[in-house]
């Protein structure tokens, strides 16, 4: 089984630290994982996108030519990657901000309004990992222990008090 | 083995630098392998080692020559427009026989050209990028943890044949991550430096490093030393990997990450009935030539496929010397072959070749 899942928004909503949070959990279950963010001449004009592989085998091609998963935080970003997603894969949106969803019908669709879900909890940092917990319920990619073990090997120690917080925003949206 | 790591491939690049027991870095920033430096900076303090981020690429080359020369392990990393910078340098410290470690992430050109994933600079680095008759030891990682293992091993390659060894990758490599084990701890090669320049402390005779000779028949002396040398390494050093080549219909040559995208490939390509193998070469220079003879005759035809517009294809000849047809696919400018397209042109060979 080979996850292949690709994460795309602007620069500064969490996109690149969620792929490697979920690369952080397939490690820790002891799977073969790669993260590949996006660090060309785009990230200058705002958006970021990042390539992540969660395998039972060796990872070959850490670049994707086309996904099992994808995550998009904006608009733009829905329409460069929603025909790289393969036919019975997943599409997740944050509803906030890509009121148009997908035109696929051939793959499972969730509009989730993570920003405003996050803004309700106080905090809009936690869309990305309302959008992950979607992620994770939809496909079992990993389990909840290791994504919240991930939280605490990947965030620096002084954003630890956070992670609380940021477990039940990841039920938020693996709930909704 | 220790724990399991998940880590950017230019950051561990500097971490394998210093459990190779480097303390000297001299660098100028440039993307995509700026990380390197960031990181050695940070560490360096603790453990006494000395980094500088120098006026330019030049200065830096300079300064891991006058490094090397007083015995130190050494290393500086850039990217294409600023390893040009230092070819200079580089001949010199072939000239003078001197030890030291280079990276290159390489990026696209030519000029200053773009930062995506590039082998644009494979010419430069195996066949000598700087002036007069002189080789470096090119090694080619295809994934992270082999980027640490190399990382360690170019050190003590550099010590065990007073040689420069690059370190040869792309920003595909430099920025993703992947798991990484270290060992717990490296196994440093001691190697004899009666020859460095650290004063004599009246005990002994100077110890000369330079790399002007204007007597000829001395340069000459110089010369028929340092390809002896070369030849020994080619015996010795050459490091390959192989996959599914016997009985292979079509085997293809590609290194660094660009094999990884193979890979995928001979899979998709087996599902159609068609075999392919793979000949990696991780040293560039000591070129794999043997391996490539040994199968010359076995596939229909070979296929080189590299982010550049020919240019392992070269040696990839020159090793299969005429025995079969030898094709060529490849992008530039940071483009990066799917795998459809590379699987396009393996059936087109195919095709041909029956």
């Amino acid at each position: 089984m080979q996850h292949e899942i690709i994460i795309a928004g602007f620069g500064g909503q969490g996109i690149l630290s969620a792929g490697r949070l979920l690369a952080y959990a397939g490690m820790l279950e002891n799977k073969n994982v790669s993260w590949l963010p996006s660090y060309g001449p785009e990230m200058r004009g705002g958006t970021a996108n990042c390539h992540v592989i969660i395998s039972d085998e060796a990872v070959g091609s850490p670049i994707l030519n086309s996904c099992t998963s994808l995550i998009v935080m904006n608009g733009p970003s829905l329409e460069k990657f929603e025909n790289m997603v393969v036919p019975g894969g997943i599409i997740i949106t944050d509803k906030s901000l890509v009121p148009e969803g997908p035109q696929r019908k051939d793959v499972d669709v969730f509009e989730v309004p993570a920003t405003q879900m996050a803004s309700d909890m106080g905090n809009l940092t936690f869309a990305n990992i309302i959008l992950l917990g979607k992620l994770v319920a939809a496909t079992g990619m990993v389990s909840v222990e290791s994504f919240e073990t991930a939280l605490y090997k990947v965030l620096p120690e002084k954003y630890h008090h956070l992670i609380p917080n940021e477990m039940e925003a990841f039920r938020k949206g693996m709930e909704y | 083995m220790g724990e399991k790591l998940l880590m950017k491939g230019n950051e561990v690049i500097a971490e394998a630098a210093i459990r190779a027991g480097c303390r000297y870095y001299f660098g100028y920033p440039i993307t995509p392998q700026t990380e390197i430096m960031h990181y050695i900076a940070k560490k360096f303090p603790s453990i006494g080692g000395t980094f500088i981020q120098a006026e330019s690429e030049v200065a830096a080359i300079n300064m891991v020559y006058g490094a090397a020369a007083a015995g130190a392990r050494v290393m500086t990393s850039s990217s294409s427009p600023g390893i040009s910078l230092k070819q200079e340098g580089l001949s010199y410290i072939a000239g003078a026989e001197l030890p030291a470690v280079i990276v290159n992430i390489v990026r696209c050109g030519p000029g200053l050209g773009g930062i995506l994933p590039s082998q644009g600079d494979y010419f430069q680095a195996v066949k000598g990028g700087g002036h007069g008759d002189y080789k470096m030891v090119v090694l080619a990682p295809s994934s992270i943890q082999e980027l640490y293992e190399l990382t360690v091993e170019a050190f003590n390659i550099a010590d065990r044949y007073r040689i420069a060894v690059m370190i040869m990758g792309d920003g595909t490599l430099g920025q993703m991550m992947e798991t990484v084990e270290f060992r717990d701890r490296e196994e440093i090669e001691e190697a004899d430096k009666s020859w460095a320049v650290t004063g004599t402390r009246m005990e002994r005779e100077h110890n000369v490093i330079t790399s002007i000779y204007i007597d000829p028949e001395v340069l000459e002396d110089l010369n028929n030393r340092l390809q002896a040398k070369y030849r020994i390494i080619e015996q010795r050093e050459v490091r390959v990997e192989t996959y599914n080549c016997d009985g292979a219909d079509i085997i293809v040559s590609a290194f660094g990450t660009v094999a990884r995208i193979v890979k995928n490939v001979i899979r998709m390509a087996e599902k159609e009935g068609i075999r392919v193998g793979l000949i990696r070469p991780i040293t560039l220079w000591p070129f794999p030539t043997e391996t490539f003879r040994k199968y010359a005759e076995v596939p229909a035809a070979f296929l080189s496929v590299e982010l550049n517009a020919g240019q392992m294809v070269e040696d990839v000849r020159l090793a299969v010397n005429g025995k079969r047809e030898v094709y060529f696919y490849g992008r530039t400018g940071g483009m990066i072959p799917t795998q459809k397209e590379i699987l396009d042109k393996i059936r087109e060979i195919y095709k041909n070749s029956r």
